[in-house]
């Protein structure tokens, strides 16, 4: 690796996850966003995968409907006063 | 040792996010009401074991991730697959990424937006297979990090990048085939060095 500090676009296509999850040490994660500065067709490809990855999570969101909530609060209550009082439940 | 009073303040903010997860798990809205409620109560009871100040969203997903696998899959009788075909990486950008950038005057973000509904990347997620399915919400929809996904599904971090990687290329893939129905991509008739080549 006696070229590490440079990198080419196989290498920031292998650690383009890697990167976007956050999940590189300071060291390679600076050497991925220097390639990145120079390089358009990378920088055009990681950000076409963090754009799709906000679109994917924004989709999915779900709000829990409240009737679940309400049954679930009193499934606990009921439960709490159950290990409270274990031979009246 | 967590007190149990504290539970229902500290855990039921995470109940819309667990319930979210569950809808995916499950493809199916009573059993994901059903999960919910009983990842719940399992935690309600074993909350005296949880360490404060430890994470305690990653230990309710740990709960709920259990206890699909141990009560709702158990129920299918189908085998679940396992194996995903290989898809070349950068799959919907090398297919979608010059569409995106063709309209000016909006964000990237809404140009992409608009070429998936909800209802389309709800069903490429599901049709995912389930390992890889749980894989990819744990990290792009609720953010967690390698280690946690790890500990919540109790796998090496090793596998946790694996399976993280082949879910969303299979993701990508079957997002591009709605891209494609709606007609927003000409056709693909070949690829070449890895390029697609498309119909004119």
């Amino acid at each position: 690796m006696a070229d590490d500090n440079e990198i080419d676009c196989d290498r920031a296509l292998i650690e383009l996850y890697q990167f976007l999850d956050g999940e590189l040490t300071i060291e390679r994660r600076e050497r991925i966003e220097l390639h990145l500065h120079g390089c358009q067709h990378c920088f055009a490809s990681y950000d076409f995968e963090q754009e799709l990855r906000f679109v994917v999570r924004s989709r999915l969101q779900t709000e829990i409907p409240p009737s679940l909530i309400e049954r679930i609060t009193m499934l606990l209550e009921r439960e709490a006063r159950f290990i409270d009082q274990p031979g009246q439940g | 040792m967590a007190d149990r009073s504290d539970f229902a303040a500290q855990a039921m903010p995470y109940s819309s996010a667990l319930y979210a997860a569950a809808l995916r798990m499950t493809r199916n809205a009573a059993e994901a009401e059903d999960l919910v409620q009983e990842t719940y109560l399992r935690a309600f009871r074993g909350f005296g074991g949880f360490q404060e100040g430890t994470n305690l969203k990653a230990w309710l997903y740990r709960i709920l991730t259990n206890t699909y696998i141990n009560i709702y899959r158990a129920k299918k009788r189908r085998p679940e697959q396992t194996d995903l075909e290989d898809v070349e990486d950068l799959y919907l950008y090398r297919r979608l990424g010059g569409l995106e950038a063709a309209a000016a005057g909006r964000s990237a973000e809404d140009e992409l937006l608009d070429f998936f509904t909800e209802a389309e990347v709800v069903t490429a997620v599901e049709e995912l297979p389930e390992q890889f399915r749980i894989a990819v919400l744990l990290a792009d929809v609720e953010g967690f990090s390698y280690k946690e996904i790890a500990e919540i599904l109790d796998i090496p971090i090793g596998t946790v990048m694996s399976r993280l990687h082949r879910g969303r290329k299979a993701l990508q893939k079957k997002l591009y085939r709605f891209a494609s129905a709606r007609g927003l991509v000409d056709p693909v008739v070949a690829v070449v060095d890895g390029e697609p080549v498309h119909q004119r």
